[in-house]
């Protein structure tokens, strides 16, 4: 059984939205919204994304920050970037 | 044939150092409850994006020029040099609603600085910052033997009071220093800079001269990216202050406390934990109950911290102020 990119960035993901959330036992899926599901405002966003550039070797610029509503919205981003 | 003569050059201390901090908080204090309403908001909501619990507001006497002239009373009554000795008086401020003259000329003559030069500096909330680098390098330099430096905001008077992602962020107040010779360094060098290209990440609606041409424009009011600023604040200035501490050539545990603009809780939080400072390090936390004072943060922020006992007279501190320009200055001092 092969792991796929998408699998390995979603792990990641989850790992950095325990810590950065500070929710250490959160179960996310894709379609896990950050404001409705896991409440992260805005600024925690920004914390999200500069840890998942920082992961990833990718860049989030502002301008594309308002468009990730979920999980899969970063998970997307990234596979488009790397 | 005759030469031409050599100039005397400028003469000044070898070093520089703050001799007294002062601070001014306007009277009436602002809590959520009375702001929360008007921003379809709650005290719970404000608290949890700012770390704000309450602010002061100025009220029409408590203007730039009398809070300035109140906490450069108190800061050189601290310090022990008299308004006669002062060479030059700098007012960092955004919220003097004058193009001309200065208002640090009324405030020098209010607090009687009658041999002292007198000028404004704009830099924003990183204002207070520069004109500490000034102020050292007046002082080193034999330009003014003792500065008096003062921050003063009316923050108030230009945001838009119904703006959600503001209104409940930025405060009024006024905070000072009086910089004077040294016989060891107390002022460490500054690492400073600016970036243009993002001049309206933080900027205001509208300028005079659009207020001028178009009647039907609103009142100028401050307005800001959150974002962007969340992200610059927080990492880009974790650079330079991390810059700040090689300069002066200490590390974070020579520290007895770390006074950055006081912009936002979540900012400051985020900064001291990018800095890994250690436990014992006490960090300014005077947004909770000043919210942002702009360009007075830093000088208030220091002067709680000392008149409370948590921070040390003597200890160093890292200080760095940041905002619109963007712009950003930052420099460790020995606290007075």
């Amino acid at each position: 059984m092969s792991v796929t990119p998408q699998a390995i960035i979603e792990a990641g993901l989850v790992q950095i939205v325990r810590e950065i959330a500070d929710r250490p036992t959160v179960a996310v899926r894709s379609d896990t919204s950050f404001a409705d599901d896991l409440d992260i405002d805005s600024l925690t966003l920004i914390e999200l994304v500069v840890a998942v550039e920082e992961r990833f070797a990718v860049t989030i610029p502002d301008d594309r920050v308002r468009d990730l509503r979920t999980i899969g919205d970063v998970v997307d981003h990234v596979l488009g970037a790397v | 044939m005759s030469s031409t003569p050599v100039l005397r050059p400028p003469a000044g201390a070898p070093h520089a150092q703050i001799l007294g901090v002062g601070g001014y908080r306007p009277a009436r204090i602002v809590r959520n409850e009375e702001i929360a309403p008007r921003i379809d908001s709650s005290d719970q909501w404000i608290r949890e994006r700012s770390g704000i619990a309450e602010r002061r507001w100025a009220d029409p006497h408590e203007t730039v020029a009398a809070m300035g002239a109140a906490a450069a009373e108190k800061a050189l009554a601290q310090s022990g040099v008299t308004a006669r000795q002062l060479g030059c008086v700098v007012v960092a401020t955004s919220t003097h609603f004058r193009q001309l003259p200065a208002v640090a000329t009324d405030l020098a003559h209010r607090v009687g600085a009658v041999n002292a030069a007198a000028f404004d500096l704009s830099a924003a909330c990183a204002g207070f910052s520069h004109g500490l680098a000034l102020a050292a390098d007046m002082v080193r330099g034999g330009s003014a033997e003792h500065v008096l430096l003062v921050g003063s905001e009316r923050m108030s008077d230009l945001i838009d009071h119904d703006d959600r992602g503001t209104s409940f962020l930025f405060a009024d107040g006024a905070g000072a220093v009086v910089v004077g010779p040294s016989r060891t360094p107390g002022i460490g060098p500054v690492v400073w800079g600016a970036d243009g290209s993002q001049s309206d990440v933080i900027t205001q609606s509208a300028s005079w001269q659009d207020l001028r041409t178009d009647r039907s424009l609103r009142f100028p009011a401050l307005t800001m990216q959150g974002q962007t600023v969340f992200r610059w604040a927080v990492y880009e200035m974790a650079k330079a202050a991390r810059q700040a501490l090689d300069a002066a050539g200490i590390t974070a545990a020579d520290l007895a406390a770390f006074v950055p603009h006081q912009a936002n809780l979540r900012i400051v939080e985020a900064l001291a934990k990018a800095l890994q400072l250690p436990g014992r390090v006490a960090v300014a936390r005077d947004v909770q109950h000043a919210a942002n004072t702009s360009a007075a943060s830093i000088p208030l922020a220091m002067e709680r911290m000392l008149a409370s006992g948590e921070a040390p007279r003597g200890g160093l501190a890292l200080t760095i102020g940041f905002g619109a320009g963007l712009s950003y200055a930052a420099q460790v001092v020995v606290l007075p």
